[in-house]
């Protein structure tokens, strides 16, 4: 899968889908760089094929809308949107 | 990984041509202008690509029957604005926001999901009145017009005919 990778805190395995487009995407990567925690980011509108129908299915797991960005945290919390106030609560 | 470069001429060009657009109609775009901007680089990267503008904040289909709902300006631009001040990407915004009354913030997707919005498709079906001529509305701005067919252009708001939909 081809997942970027930021180095940082560990927090928890956060995993954020977003779009290379989107500006409220954008200021969420930002949030977690400025938080400097460990996660990994994908640009789901920059694949094809199968691999894109994959992981449209993973986000549509935790997120039904499939609506970007969504934050999953843990496989398990889902904060979708640019939340900053959910995003530091859930990372503190 | 990344899309190639717009040429930033382009973007300022575009920025010029929807502003006046916006202001004439009576909308107003986010007076953030960097962040506008790269929202609108965003528009022209999505022109390129699909061969039209879909939505920079959401995520296209490729096929334009299928986003025809989210070519910026979108269909729920206008629902958005009413109840949150501003379009789901924040290129749009109320005069509230515009002044600083109101801060921008990001806002909850309206746009059903894709099953859903399958669903909608199966059940649409034109009514057919005894009228002389359909009322054609346009899903953008709202505007209505009984002819034959809907306008190439929408007068107001100046979307594609592919915009309209069968009102009454």
């Amino acid at each position: 899968m081809p997942m970027d990778h930021v180095d940082g805190d560990n927090k928890g395995e956060l995993v954020l889908y977003a779009l290379s487009t989107c500006g409220w995407c954008k200021k969420t990567r930002l949030l977690l760089e400025d938080l400097k925690v460990e996660f990994s980011y994908i640009y789901v509108d920059l694949l094809e094929g199968e691999e894109r129908n994959e992981i449209i299915e993973q986000v549509k797991k935790y997120n039904s809308n499939l609506s970007f960005p969504t934050l999953v945290i843990d496989n398990d919390k889902t904060i979708v949107g640019f939340n900053e106030e959910k995003i530091r609560e859930a990372l503190v | 990984m990344n899309h190639p470069e717009v040429d930033e001429a382009k973007v300022d060009d575009y920025y010029l041509k929807i502003k006046k657009q916006a202001e004439s109609a009576g909308y107003h775009l986010n007076p953030d202008v960097e962040f506008t901007k790269s929202l609108i680089k965003s528009i022209i990267i999505n022109e390129n690509r699909y061969g039209y503008g879909a939505c920079p904040c959401r995520l296209s289909s490729g096929m334009r029957e299928d986003d025809v709902d989210i070519i910026c300006p979108c269909d729920y631009r206008d629902p958005d604005l009413q109840n949150y001040d501003a379009c789901y990407c924040g290129l749009y915004v109320s005069g509230e926001i515009l002044t600083g009354e109101k801060k921008l913030k990001a806002i909850p997707e309206r746009r059903p999901s894709p099953e859903q919005r399958e669903k909608i498709m199966i059940n649409k079906k034109p009514e057919s009145k005894d009228l002389p001529f359909p009322v054609w509305r346009c899903r953008v701005c709202g505007y209505l017009c009984a002819r034959e067919e809907p306008p190439e252009t929408c007068p107001i708001c100046k979307v594609d005919k592919d915009r309209f939909e069968r009102f009454i």
